[in-house]
C-alpha cells in the first residue's frame, strides 16, 4: 500500500450486503471453477462476533494506484483472527503486471527486474490465491488498492469479476480520529490525524515497520486491526460493524 | 517466492537468546512465529494455564508475578516469558499482565524445546536470564525481611524498662540484672510521658565503679540527660546513623510522643554493614589531615563492601554522606585546635549531596558558613577564613575534591552572618529569575553539619515558609531542573557526552541523578517538604497527592536504578584499581540494566514534562 491520493476512489457498496446470501448466489453464476469454489466455501454472516472470523490480511504491491492503469507485481496474504497473527500460514505471490513497471515502483519495493521477469502471471496463481482466502475476511489498509485491483484483473484475465467483504482498518482510524475534528481546530488551522498505517500504529504502541514490502504490511495491517479492536470495539462486536459498510 | 519475515527476522536476531542461533534456524523461527496484541492491564498468562509457545515482547511492557500475587519481572522489548513452563510441564509458573499496550510475538513450543536441546549457547542464554531472574527475586525477597530497610519499630521486642529517678543505683542496678537489659529509662514523677534520662551497662561502670560511687545515691547522679530519640518509622540504618554521629549506643524510640521502647546498638549492627562505623569511628581518632587521607582507601573498601552486599542506594548515600560530614567534623575539630575557639557562633553547613544524603566516592566539596549576627570581617574574618581553607585544603586531601564553581565557605560570598544569609534566600525566592537561580539550587539542599546548628534550621525554616508562595521561584526552578535531559536516544543511537574525554558514555549523573535531584527539589520546596533527602521527599510528595496517579512510586524507581547504575559502576571501577567516575559505557552495561535504564530516563523524561505544565505555565 503506497500512496493516498486525495479523491480516493470509494468502491464500497451503499447499503449492506446479506454476504453469505450473495456468495450462494455468485457460486451459482460463478464460471471458473476456483472462483466457485470460493464462494461454496461461504464467509462469515454480519451478525457473527468478531472473535469467531477467520480473516485474512492482505497487501497488494502495484505499479501506481489506479487499477486500470496499473498492475500489481506482489501479493501477500497473512491469515489471522482477532488473537492470532499466523505468520507460519502466510504466502507471498510476485506476479508479473500487464501494465508498465515503472523504474520508481521496482526500487521503492526491492523486487528486481529479473524477479518480475520470471514471475508468473497472476492468472496461474489464482488457484492457490483463493484457496489462501477462501472462507475469510479481508483485511486491508485503505480499500482503494487490493479489491478494485483484483476485481480489475479477474475481469481482465477471466472476463468475470470477484466480490467479498472487506474490513479497512483506515477507515475504522477515521471513525475514530477523523471526526474529533473539530471546528476550533479547523479554524485554528490544527491538521487532522493521520491515519496512514504508519502512523495509525504509533497511536497504539505498535512497532515500527519498515514499509513497502506486501508481507510487512500485510503482517502491520493485521496487527492495527486487533489493536483498534481491543481499544474501540468488543472481542463480541457483531463483524457487520467492524468490516465496510 | 520462499516469502521472508524480514521485520520478525531482523528483531529476533537482535536478542538474546535467538542471537545464539545459526541463520538458517533464525529464519524458521521468523517463519513460524504468530503474533497478536493486547492493551494495557490485560492478563496475558493464568498460573498453571497451558503453555505452547515461548512469548516474546515486541513492542511494549509486561510484569510477571508470583503465585501470591508479588511483582517478580518486568520485561519490554526483546525479553521473553513462558520458558519455564515450556522446559518443565507446559504449565504457567509465573501469571504475566501487560502494564503498556503490548505487541507479542510467540515461538512454538516445539521449535523452542528442538533449539534448546540443539543448541548449548541458546540453552546457556536461556538459563543465564532464568538465573537472572531468580537471583533478583530472591534478592528482592531478602532486602524485604532484612532490617537495614526496616522500621525501627521492628527491632522493639519488649516494652521499655524505667525506674523512678529517687530510686538508688542499687536498685537500678539489680532491676537491669533482673529484666536482663543494658540500658534503664529514668523518669521523673512530675513529667511522665517523657523520660528524664537514661543509664547503661557502661555508666554503671564508668560513673560508678571506677570513680568509687556510693551504690545508695540516687540514680539520677549518673543517669545521661537530653536524651536523643529516634521515631518508631525511621529506618533501622537511619538509626544506625544517628548512633554513630551521636556516639550513643542506646536510643529510645518515640511513638505519639511516648517512649515505647529502647533500641540497642547491638540489635542494628547486627544487620548492619558495620564497616562504615568503623570508618566514622577512625575518622575521630585522626589528628591531623594527613592521617585523615589515609582512610581514603578503607572508604572505598567499605564503599565496594556496601554494593556488594547489595544495601539500596538510600543507604550507600546516606553511609557515605555520614563518612563526609564526619571528616567535615573532625577537620573543624583540627581546625579550631590549629586557630583557636571561633570568636563569634557559626554554622558549617553541608550543601548539595551530602545535605541531601546522597554521596558516592565521586563527589565535591560544597560548603558554606553561616556566622553570627555579631560578626565583624574587620576583626573576625580572617579567622573564618582560616578555618573554612584548613576544612577545603583537608576535604580536597580526604577526596572531596574543591568544588569548580566555587561554593565553598573560602569564598567570601558563602561565608557570611546570619541576616546576610536570609537576604540571600529571600531575594533568590522573591525576585527570582532561571539565570539567578541557576547557580544557586545547591543551596536549597542545605544541612547544618557542626557548630550552631540552629542557623541551619533558621534558613531551612525561611525556605519553607517563602518558597510555595512564590510562583516565579518555583517556575525558575523549574525551568532550570529542566536544563538537563535524559539521554533518550542513548540506547538507539547513543548520545555521547562532548567533553572529548568520555565520548562514548553517558554521565549517569548529569543526565540521570542530577535532574531527578532537581526535579523532586522543586516538588518538595512547593509543598515545604521536611526533609531533604530525594527519597524522603518524595515520599512527602506522594503524601501531599500532587503528581499523577503512580507517577511518585515510578520515579522513586527509576532514581533508585539510575542511582544503582552509577554506584555500580563505580564501585567496578574501584575494583579495577582505577579512579572512579559518572560515565558508564554502553558496552559495560548489562542488557538488564540497558533495558531498565531506558525505562527509567523515560520515566525522568516524563516527570520533566509534568513539571513544566505544573509550574512553567504549559
Amino acid at each position: 500500500m503506497l500512496y493516498l491520493p486525495p479523491d480516493a476512489e470509494n468502491k464500497q457498496e451503499k447499503s449492506a450486503v446479506n454476504w453469505p446470501e450473495r456468495f450462494q448466489e455468485l457460486a451459482k453464476t460463478a464460471k471458473h471453477p476456483a472462483l466457485k469454489r470460493y464462494y461454496e466455501v461461504g464467509i462469515a454472516s454480519a451478525d457473527t462476533s468478531i472473535d469467531n472470523v477467520p480473516m485474512v490480511a492482505v497487501d497488494f504491491e502495484t505499479t501506481g494506484m489506479n487499477p486500470d492503469k496499473h498492475g500489481i507485481i506482489s501479493i501477500a496474504v497473512v491469515p489471522m483472527t482477532l488473537s492470532r497473527i499466523d505468520m507460519s500460514k502466510a504466502q507471498q505471490w510476485v506476479v508479473k503486471p500487464r501494465r508498465l513497471l515503472t523504474e520508481e515502483s521496482v526500487t521503492i519495493h526491492g523486487i528486481t527486474h529479473s524477479e518480475i521477469e520470471q514471475a508468473p502471471d497472476l492468472a496461474e496463481i489464482i488457484d492457490p490465491l483463493l484457496n489462501a482466502v477462501a472462507g475469510k475476511v479481508w483485511v486491508v489498509h485503505y480499500n482503494g488498492i487490493e479489491r478494485p485491483f483484483l476485481q480489475g484483473a479477474f475481469e481482465e484475465r477471466l472476463n468475470e469479476t470477484i466480490h467479498f467483504p472487506v474490513i479497512d482498518t483506515m477507515e475504522i482510524e477515521a471513525r475514530f480520529h477523523r471526526q474529533k475534528r473539530s471546528l476550533w481546530d479547523k479554524l485554528t488551522g490544527k491538521k487532522p490525524v493521520s491515519i496512514r498505517l504508519a502512523d495509525s500504529r504509533e497511536r497504539y504502541n505498535l512497532p515500527f515497520y519498515a514499509p513497502h514490502d506486501a508481507m510487512t504490511d500485510a503482517l502491520a495491517c493485521g496487527e492495527l486491526l486487533q489493536a483498534q479492536v481491543a481499544h474501540h470495539f468488543a472481542a463480541e462486536t457483531a463483524i457487520g460493524d467492524i468490516w465496510l459498510p | 517466492m520462499e516469502a521472508e519475515h524480514v521485520e520478525i527476522l531482523n528483531f529476533l536476531r537482535k536478542y538474546s537468546p535467538f542471537n545464539e542461533l545459526p541463520e538458517e534456524e533464525l529464519q524458521i523461527a521468523a517463519k513460524n512465529t504468530s503474533v497478536a496484541y493486547f492493551k494495557a492491564d490485560t492478563q496475558i498468562l493464568e498460573f498453571n494455564q497451558h503453555i505452547d509457545a515461548l512469548h516474546v515482547v515486541r513492542s511494549g511492557s509486561v510484569e510477571t508475578y508470583h503465585k501470591d500475587g508479588s511483582l517478580f519481572n518486568r520485561l519490554d522489548e526483546g525479553g521473553f516469558f513462558g520458558e519455564a513452563g515450556l522446559l518443565r510441564k507446559g504449565r504457567v509458573r509465573f501469571p504475566v499482565k501487560t502494564i503498556e499496550d503490548t505487541l507479542l510475538y510467540y515461538i512454538p513450543g516445539d521449535l523452542f524445546n528442538r533449539f534448546y536441546d540443539e543448541y548449548d549457547a541458546f540453552a546457556d542464554a536461556v538459563e543465564v536470564e532464568e538465573q537472572r531472574r531468580v537471583s533478583h527475586a530472591v534478592k528482592e525477597h531478602e532486602s524485604r525481611n532484612r532490617t537495614l530497610s526496616a522500621r525501627v519499630e521492628t527491632l522493639i521486642t519488649r516494652e521499655p524498662i524505667a525506674i523512678n529517678k529517687t530510686a538508688s543505683i542499687r536498685e537500678a542496678a539489680c532491676l537491669m540484672t533482673d529484666e536482663k537489659v543494658s540500658s534503664l529509662l529514668i523518669y521523673d514523677d512530675e513529667k511522665r510521658d517523657i523520660p528524664a534520662g537514661i543509664i547503661t551497662d557502661k555508666d554503671l561502670r564508668k560513673r560508678v565503679l571506677a570513680v568509687d560511687k556510693d551504690a545508695s545515691d540516687p540514680v539520677a547522679d549518673i543517669m545521661s540527660e537530653n536524651l536523643v530519640f529516634v521515631q518508631h518509622n525511621n529506618r533501622v540504618f537511619e538509626a544506625f546513623l544517628t548512633m554513630l554521629r551521636t556516639n550513643l549506643h542506646h536510643l529510645p524510640v518515640l511513638r505519639q510522643s511516648k517512649v515505647t521502647g529502647v533500641i540497642a546498638l547491638s540489635d542494628v549492627a547486627r544487620h548492619e554493614s558495620q564497616s562504615s562505623l568503623y570508618i566514622v569511628s577512625s575518622i575521630f581518632k585522626q589528628t591531623s589531615i594527613e592521617e585523615l587521607s589515609q582512610l581514603v582507601p578503607d572508604v572505598h573498601k567499605s564503599f565496594v563492601r556496601m554494593v556488594e552486599e547489595d544495601a539500596n542506594s538510600r543507604i550507600i548515600g546516606s553511609a557515605m554522606a555520614t563518612i563526609g560530614r564526619s571528616f567535615k567534623q573532625r577537620l573543624l575539630e583540627l581546625a579550631e585546635e590549629k586557630y583557636g575557639p571561633p570568636p563569634v557562633p557559626y554554622c558549617f553547613l553541608a550543601l548539595g549531596s551530602m545535605a541531601r544524603d546522597e554521596q558516592t566516592v565521586v563527589t565535591d566539596q560544597d560548603n558554606a558558613m553561616v556566622l553570627d549576627d555579631s560578626f565583624d570581617p574587620k576583626l573576625h574574618d580572617e579567622y573564618f577564613l582560616n578555618i573554612a581553607q584548613f576544612v577545603s585544603d583537608g576535604l580536597n586531601a580526604c577526596g572531596y575534591t574543591y568544588c569548580t564553581g566555587d561554593i565553598m565557605a573560602t569564598n567570601r560570598n558563602w561565608r557570611q552572618p546570619l541576616s546576610k544569609w536570609k537576604q540571600y534566600f529571600t531575594d533568590w525566592i522573591e525576585n527570582p529569575s532561571p539565570e539567578k537561580l541557576l547557580h544557586s539550587s545547591i543551596f536549597f539542599d542545605l544541612d547544618g553539619v557542626s557548630g550552631e546548628m540552629r542557623f541551619a534550621k533558621e534558613l531551612n525554616q525561611l525556605i519553607r515558609k517563602k518558597a510555595p508562595k512564590h510562583k516565579r521561584f518555583l517556575g525558575s526552578m523549574a525551568r532550570n531542573a529542566l536544563n538537563r535531559t535524559p539521554p533518550l536516544g542513548f540506547f538507539k543511537d547513543f548520545v555521547m557526552e562532548k567533553d572529548g574525554k568520555h565520548r562514548d558514555s553517558i554521565n549517569t549523573k548529569r543526565r540521570g541523578t542530577g535532574p531527578v535531584a532537581d526535579l523532586i527539589r522543586v516538588h518538595a520546596l512547593a509543598i515545604s517538604a521536611q526533609r531533604q533527602n530525594s527519597f524522603a521527599r518524595l515520599e512527602e510528595i506522594i503524601d501531599a497527592n500532587i503528581l499523577p496517579k503512580g507517577r511518585g512510586p515510578d520515579l522513586r524507581d527509576a532514581l533508585e536504578l539510575i542511582s544503582m547504575v552509577r554506584i555500580r559502576h563505580q564501585a567496578l571501577a574501584l575494583e579495577a584499581g582505577e579512579s572512579p567516575d559518572n560515565n558508564v559505557a554502553p558496552e559495560d552495561l548489562s542488557d538488564f540494566e540497558r533495558k531498565n535504564l531506558k525505562d527509567a530516563f523515560q520515566i525522568l523524561s516524563n516527570a520533566q514534562k509534568y513539571l513544566r505544565y505544573k509550574y512553567s505555565g504549559g
